[in-house]
């Protein structure tokens, strides 16, 4: 409907926008003000750039081709701990990458299970090691969010389409045409493009698993000039490289999602009559118990190794994890100061274009944002007592993109079933946001909070720039317990930091369900 | 802490004259100040006698330390850096940042040690570790005709990659290209630091992986696991040796000297051979612990002059990748 | 007096135009066939559809460009009147204050109406445990706190069976006489024109007739409107 009926306030959108833009564009002018005449590109660099654009894509590719069948089972079936199941599927996403990799490779490694299975049953052994590997690793982290993603559109569909879907006795490949191809069109192309900005700056996984030097992506160059070479202009040029990359792909992807609402429906909860067949419910059960099974046993193996470190951690763990939930408490805090108004913009838009400056923070390498802001608050004062502070922030920028993604849809429903009326009703500003936008958002907001919560836990971003003895983050403490040798203890952190990760994503999750219940 | 130190100390000399006790900043490598590096046994230690407060920072590793310095200039709290290595000195001294030192100390290095401002407080030699149940190679030669898996880390990102990338540059000269290119259906995987590396040898994805041969000492000592061992190269082996500099903008300067001078004597020396897993550079009057002398001796220590470093380093860098990227 | 000076609407290839004075206290039915643009001459009124000429004045004081908030009208649309998760009590008071800040007084207001659209002991429920008419009733109360010079309807009873709808009609009709506000509702059935409308606004051909008398028009349609009622 040509409508006009933008009850939101733009201007603070666009401020926090602005803030985002200029925290990373601040960042990079002053890394370059402090640039010498350095190297340029190397002929290494064109290498990495190919590297990095193709397992990006292939990794994007695969995560979403496997979260559709994922989502779609688990939007049509009911069973026994699937608020459990759907919980925990999120966790390799929030995991530290080292701790992931070490999952991955007690099953998939060398040594690891499967192929301990394949040399019992006389088969020739896998190796992980290579693009293969690379490709396997991001699937792992970002299916998940793939999939909550993707589920979370599902359950956009009012009950009432499937309700009628059923009374016209649609074959499931009706249903699909009809009711969720238009839906995949909506949100697929924002869910890729965000999996694949996020395989951009891929560097540890991508260097680890890809088997060596071939597998160099721009963000290890972008370590490279920093920290090894200390080449501060080649690092600028190459992190600009990199958000040109990735705010390309968002521009592409945003531009093709459809600007298609699906309306809404009276709250009703979803049941769904389709898809009943044994056949259906067979695959829906094969392919819920894959994903379960690829994503769920690499994390056994790291509560199994995590188990016995726990009663070996020392005192300074606990530490540890206390500064992470401070950081994490204060990185959703920051988070909603600025994506709430954002997303009241973007969604108040009919393009959904300038959602791309969201990805900004995210294809932007923490290491540049991080060394950008030590340069500028070094003058000012000890930046080693801002440490938490900006890694919340950073942490915040970094999970703006999903969280614009989260909200920005149903946020946009909202405004255009409730926009005319709260019009007329003359609300705006906070009454708006407290008796209208923030309830019918209570679930997505509830999501959004405990992934940056989560995400902000486990991320050992731009914390090793500025973090002092006093001020360590759990992956910190985690990272510097490996560099001691103590393997054991450094596993227990891994398992503290994986259940305090869950436990504020289900934490923030359960309470969102709750008051959309209530 | 100039800012924060010189607004403190203006507020005390206007309530009251109050002894402030020093602080003294040094900067270092993370796994120096975990619970299990030396880091809190070297504090207690120095502050006993120094009647001061000393601070670790830890910083990621060499390399992001001295990044770190540069990044913070003239500016730095620091009044110290403690874990830069030999590869990194000619880089650490193009700052201009370091004050010389007068620290002198009967030391127990493979080589003799001239720097005049820094000194080293302990050292190791690069060596792949394997466990004893397997017949190791002799050299690398040996070792890129074998089948055996290795896991080495990035010399981009990683000091024991720098160092390795060295040794095998030092040893073969303009041969290395070809050892890397023996060496590369050998390499499993490179990772970004020692940490990974080791980490991913430990859960069985390599047969080997660079890290020092005083590494079997941190599992004969704190594990009783006699397992581990490393391999000696008949080619020798290249050494890392860890030294602490002073910088010339510090505001402690007669306490960071006594820092310097602490941290070579027997009481700092006797804590990191069992804290730090490497060499002690002096050698400590109790001489090493127990479970060292089960480890090997290379015979012939490869060391390339800090000055030659950063040129060689480009150099090796170029033939590493594209041995390795093929 | 509510006065349309010279509109015009566009919206795409659509066209509208019209030119006409409403006066307070009398029952407006819009009637015209499918698409004729019923719906967007209310949308504009209300604010909601931009005007590419001509003004809305009310009471002399030009309102073509005042947010919807601040016009003199309040509108009731074919879906989407209530908040699914606020009760109908919040729903209610969103019509006095948008802030929910009810003092004593307001909450008193609220319950008179409730109790006027005979909900009264519906006040806590959410709208999804009420019925299709109850929801309308409960759209109603809201209208009736709001007390605004006019009330425009755009088919929120269409959903509903014969019976209800015009007993809605009749419950609109008791509010605005009550109020002494003005009623500009779009209908399809010349029935309930008969029943409530004084006057006719026939919106056909990119054209909003000028109001007239209800009854005439309906015994003695022009041919289009003929045309349309068939």
């Amino acid at each position: 409907m040509a409508w006009r009926s933008v009850p939101v306030s733009t201007k603070s959108g666009v401020s926090m926008a602005a803030l985002v833009v200029v925290l990373i564009l601040g960042a990079l002018i002053a890394v370059l003000s402090r640039a010498e005449a350095g190297t340029g590109f190397a002929p290494s660099d064109w290498a990495a750039m190919r590297f990095t654009v193709w397992q990006a894509f292939l990794s994007a590719l695969f995560s979403v081709l496997l979260a559709v069948p994922v989502a779609r089972a688990l939007a049509r079936r009911r069973f026994l701990g699937r608020g459990v199941l759907v919980t925990l599927l999120g966790a390799p996403f929030i995991l530290p990458v080292i701790v992931a990799v070490l999952g991955l490779l007690a099953v998939f490694g060398r040594s690891g299970w499967l192929n301990l299975l394949l040399e019992g049953l006389g088969l020739p052994a896998v190796s992980i090691y290579g693009i293969q590997g690379v490709v396997l690793a991001h699937v792992f982290f970002n299916l998940p969010l793939a999939t909550r993603l993707l589920l979370q559109g599902w359950q956009t569909v009012p009950a009432e389409r499937f309700r009628l879907a059923a009374q016209l006795r649609l074959t499931p490949w009706a249903v699909f045409r009809t009711l969720e191809l238009p839906l995949l069109r909506k949100v697929v192309p924002g869910v890729a493009a965000l999996i694949f900005v996020i395989c951009l700056t891929s560097f540890a996984v991508a260097l680890t698993l890809g088997g060596g030097p071939r597998a160099t992506t721009l963000e290890l160059a972008i370590y490279q000039a920093f920290r090894f070479d200390f080449d501060l202009g080649r690092a600028a040029l190459l992190s600009v490289v990199q958000l040109v990359m990735a705010g390309g792909a968002a521009l592409l992807a945003l531009w093709i999602i459809p600007a298609i609402s699906m309306g809404s429906g009276q709250d009703r909860p979803l049941l769904r009559w389709d898809a009943r067949g044994g056949w259906q419910r067979l695959w829906d059960g094969c392919v819920i118990a894959l994903a379960a099974g690829f994503l769920l046993v690499p994390l056994c193996a790291v509560v199994l190794r995590g188990v016995t470190g726990i009663v070996v951690m020392p005192g300074s763990v606990w530490q540890a994890a206390g500064a992470s939930f401070y950081v994490s408490v204060l990185s959703v805090l920051v988070l909603g100061a600025i994506a709430l108004p954002m997303a009241g913009w973007i969604a108040s838009r009919r393009a959904g274009g300038v959602e791309a400056v969201g990805l900004l923070g995210l294809s932007a390498s923490p290491l540049m944002i991080g060394t950008g802001w030590f340069i500028v608050i070094n003058p000012l004062m000890n930046p080693a007592a801002l440490a938490l502070p900006v890694t919340a922030l950073v942490n915040a920028l970094m999970a703006l993109p999903f969280v614009l993604r989260i909200i920005v849809p149903r946020l946009r429903d909202t405004l255009q079933d409730f926009g005319r009326v709260t019009e007329t009703l003359g609300m705006r500003g906070w009454p708006l946001w407290r008796w209208v936008i923030l309830p019918r958002l209570a679930p997505q907001l509830g999501f959004a909070a405990g992934l940056t919560g989560a995400l902000s836990m486990g991320d050992l971003g731009v914390i090793t720039l500025f973090a002092d003895m006093d001020r360590a983050t759990l992956p910190l403490q985690m990272y510097r317990l490996m560099g001691a040798y103590q393997m054991q203890a450094a596993s227990g952190a891994a398992l503290l930091l994986l259940v305090m990760a869950l436990g504020a994503f289900w934490a923030c999750d359960a309470v969102g369900k709750h008051y959309a219940a209530a | 802490m100039k800012a924060l130190t010189l607004a403190a100390t203006t507020l005390i000399a206007a309530s009251a004259a109050v002894a402030e006790t020093p602080e003294l900043v040094v900067y270092t490598y993370d796994s120096f100040v975990s619970d299990w590096g030396p880091g809190p046994q070297i504090e207690k230690a120095f502050e006993e006698t120094c009647g001061c407060d000393l601070k670790f920072v830890g910083n990621g590793d060499g390399a992001a330390l001295l990044a770190r310095l540069k990044l913070e200039g003239e500016r730095s709290d620091a009044d110290l850096v403690l874990g830069l290595d030999t590869s990194l000195i000619a880089a650490a001294k193009e700052t201009g940042l370091f004050a010389d030192t007068d620290v002198t100390a009967d030391y127990a290095l493979p080589i003799e040690w001239t720097d005049s401002t820094f000194a080293p407080y302990d050292w190791g030699y690069f060596a792949f570790v394997h466990n004893k149940d397997m017949t190791p190679p002799a050299n690398f030669k040996a070792l890129g005709e074998s089948d055996l898996k290795i896991v080495i880390q990035d010399p981009r990102s990683s000091t024991p990659g720098l160092g390795l990338l060295m040794w095998v540059k030092d040893a073969y000269g303009d041969k290395a290209p070809a050892i890397w290119e023996g060496l590369a259906d050998n390499v499993v995987t490179v990772t970004k630091g020692w940490s990974e590396a080791y980490g991913l040898f430990l859960e069985g994805e390599a047969d080997m992986v660079l890290s020092y041969t005083t590494s079997p000492a941190y599992h004969i000592i704190a594990e009783e696991d006699e397992t581990k061992a490393a391999v000696v190269f008949d080619e020798g082996h290249y050494m890392q040796i860890e030294v602490v500099g002073r910088l010339s903008g510090s505001d402690q300067p007669e306490l960071a000297a006594e820092f310097m001078q602490f941290m070579v004597s027997d009481a700092a020396q006797s804590i990191l051979p069992t804290t730090n897993w490497m060499y002690p550079a002096v050698m400590p009057s109790g001489g090493l612990p127990q479970g060292f002398e089960a480890l090997v001796q290379p015979e012939n220590a490869r060391l390339i002059e800090a000055d030659k470093v950063p040129a060689l380093r480009d150099e090796a860098l170029a033939e590493w990748l594209g041995a390795l990227s093929q | 007096m509510l006065r349309l000076e010279g509109i015009e609407i566009a919206l795409g290839d659509f066209r509208l135009r019209a030119e006409m004075e409403l006066a307070q206290g009398q029952s407006y039915a819009v009637i015209g066939p499918s698409g004729a643009g019923k719906s967007t001459l209310l949308g504009a009124l209300c604010g909601f559809v931009p005007l590419r000429a001509g003004r809305v004045v009310w009471q002399s004081q030009d309102i073509t460009t005042a947010p919807p908030g601040e016009r003199p009208m309040t509108m009731l649309f074919q879906d989407n009147n209530l908040f699914p998760h606020l009760s109908v009590t919040q729903n209610v008071g969103l019509g006095i204050r948008p802030d929910m800040r009810l003092s004593v007084e307001d909450k008193d207001r609220v319950a008179a109406a409730l109790a006027r659209v005979g909900l009264a002991d519906q006040a806590g429920k959410k709208p999804g445990a009420l019925s299709g008419g109850q929801q309308s009733r409960v759209a109603l109360a809201r209208v009736l706190v709001q007390a605004r010079p006019w009330v425009l309807l755009d088919e929120p009873f269409a959903a509903l069976g014969p019976a209800l709808r015009l007993e809605m009609l009749d419950l609109v009709a008791g509010l605005v006489a009550e109020t002494g506000a003005g009623l500009i509702m779009v209908t399809h059935t010349p029935e309930d024109v008969r029943r409530i409308a004084d006057q006719v606004i026939f919106v056909d051909d990119g054209v909003a007739r000028a109001p007239e008398p209800a009854a005439e028009l309906m015994d003695n349609p022009p041919p289009e409107l003929k045309a349309y009622l068939g």
